[in-house]
């Protein structure tokens, strides 16, 4: 399965990296946001709860271009059938997609952050660093797991442009909540209370729970 | 097939609610810090725990439909969310409500449940266009079954991350040690929440049989068409 999972995850990667389609967008994508919430709040410098809301605003409204575009490629090209004909097991598939898209986030995360740093954010990122790449790490496989269950369940549905987004924000609520309160004290000047464990807790939990739920009813998401 | 029992449990809904409401009017003491509109509490709780009950029912009846591949189930599924769907803006609207009449504000942001509350019945008022933006019937149901499973996890996970995030100021009437109502309002509540809870049961019911009679009669009226 682990092998099947890699394969299918190889060959997102080679499409990607070929028509470099989902990266750049989502890149470029959240510096824009970037740009509209400076002028928007009206301020030159972000800190604590203001700048952890837009670093994760920002970094969510990424992931719903990124997941819009997960089966993009194999519905339009047929992929899908293939890999259905395919004597394989599904949840490789599951794996696979949410694997790409843990790999885009972290992609997206290496261009966003930096930008973020260097626009908005009123105190140091290198003093946060280390507690926020277990958020940002933490907080991705959640969301690439939400997402490629997310983009299956839509993937064969008329609207579905506009269904990934319904179903995806209401679903990462609790993401948002638990990583922008554990990054909140880590951008705020003054000393706040740290509950980082207790977050990190959570985001861990959630991760677990949809990662075993996408495994457990993923075979019925693709099945003809 | 599903009409069996409908009339008893209509008329057992009846007489709950007409308990109920008698109780709420008469019996129960108005509260001493809130006063009349406390009475609210009596309608908004049930409603809310029965539209969370059938999300979860819904969730339920989903697995068993993926488990058996048998449509009944997942029109059932169907139907329960449906209702909790509706229950669930009642909720909202009675929170709402009861919230400008105690803490003086329409909304109030750290008040968890109110909030938890509020994504769920988004995230559910998502089933519907999910759900009919599928034409083959039989993937339909099995897509809307897979979300009916993944909302109703998370529910629970929702409940906690925003009781985390939020200071408890919603009066937790149905904490560990069963609240700390007396004993008249006690009986009140329980017999609205029973009250709630069967006319959530015969709305079920009753939207089952006029599916199944509606489908029926096409089924019947397709086969009259040839002989014509």
């Amino acid at each position: 399965m682990i092998a099947t999972a890699w394969t299918i995850l190889r060959k997102d990667l080679a499409i990607e990296l070929r028509t470099r389609e989902s990266v750049p967008a989502m890149a470029l994508f959240s510096v824009s946001v970037f740009i509209l919430f400076h002028f928007g709040s009206g301020r030159d410098t972000l800190t604590g709860d203001l700048a952890s809301g837009v670093l994760w605003m920002t970094l969510l409204l990424a992931t719903v271009l990124g997941v819009n575009r997960l089966f993009v490629a194999d519905r339009e090209q047929g992929g899908i059938d293939g890999m259905l004909l395919a004597p394989i097991d599904r949840t490789s598939i599951f794996l696979a997609k949410a694997a790409a898209l843990l790999l885009y986030l972290l992609l997206l995360e290496v261009v966003a952050l930096p930008a973020f740093a260097l626009l908005l954010l009123g105190t140091s990122l290198l003093d946060a660093l280390p507690e926020l790449l277990a958020i940002v790490l933490l907080a991705d496989i959640g969301l690439a797991c939400v997402g490629a269950l997310v983009a299956a369940l839509a993937a064969e549905t008329r609207a579905r442009d506009l269904i990934v987004p319904l179903l995806l924000l209401p679903l990462v609520v609790p993401v948002v909540i638990a990583a922008g309160s554990a990054t909140e004290p880590l951008f705020s000047t003054a000393a706040a209370p740290q509950e980082l464990a207790r977050w990190l807790g959570f985001l861990g939990l959630y991760d677990m729970v949809f990662l075993l739920l996408s495994v457990a009813i993923f075979d019925y998401l693709l099945e003809d | 097939m599903y009409g069996r029992g409908l009339r008893t449990l209509s008329i057992a809904t009846v007489i709950a609610t007409v308990a109920a409401f008698g109780l709420i009017f008469f019996y129960a003491p108005n509260d001493a810090d809130q006063g009349f509109i406390q009475k609210i509490f009596y309608v908004h709780v049930p409603l809310a725990i029965v539209a969370l009950g059938g999300f979860v029912a819904g969730g339920i009846m989903a697995i068993r439909y993926l488990r058996s591949g048998d449509r009944s189930w997942d029109l059932r599924s169907y139907v329960a969310i449906h209702l909790s769907v509706i229950l669930g803006l009642g909720v909202l609207v009675t929170g709402a409500i009861w919230a400008k009449a105690s803490w003086g504000h329409w909304w109030v942001w750290n008040e968890p449940t109110l909030v938890s509350f509020l994504i769920i019945f988004l995230l559910y008022a998502c089933y519907q266009p999910l759900r009919f933006s599928i034409e083959d019937p039989e993937r339909q149901a099995r897509y809307a079954a897979v979300f009916a499973i993944v909302a109703g996890a998370f529910v629970p996970l929702n409940f906690a991350a925003v009781r985390m995030a939020e200071a408890f100021t919603h009066p937790r009437v149905l904490s560990t040690t069963g609240g700390n109502l007396p004993g008249e309002m006690r009986l009140t509540f329980l017999i609205s929440l029973l009250a709630m809870t069967l006319l959530f049961i015969t709305l079920w019911k009753l939207e089952l049989t006029a599916k199944h009679a509606r489908e029926q009669l096409k089924r019947l009226r397709r086969k009259l068409e040839p002989a014509t």
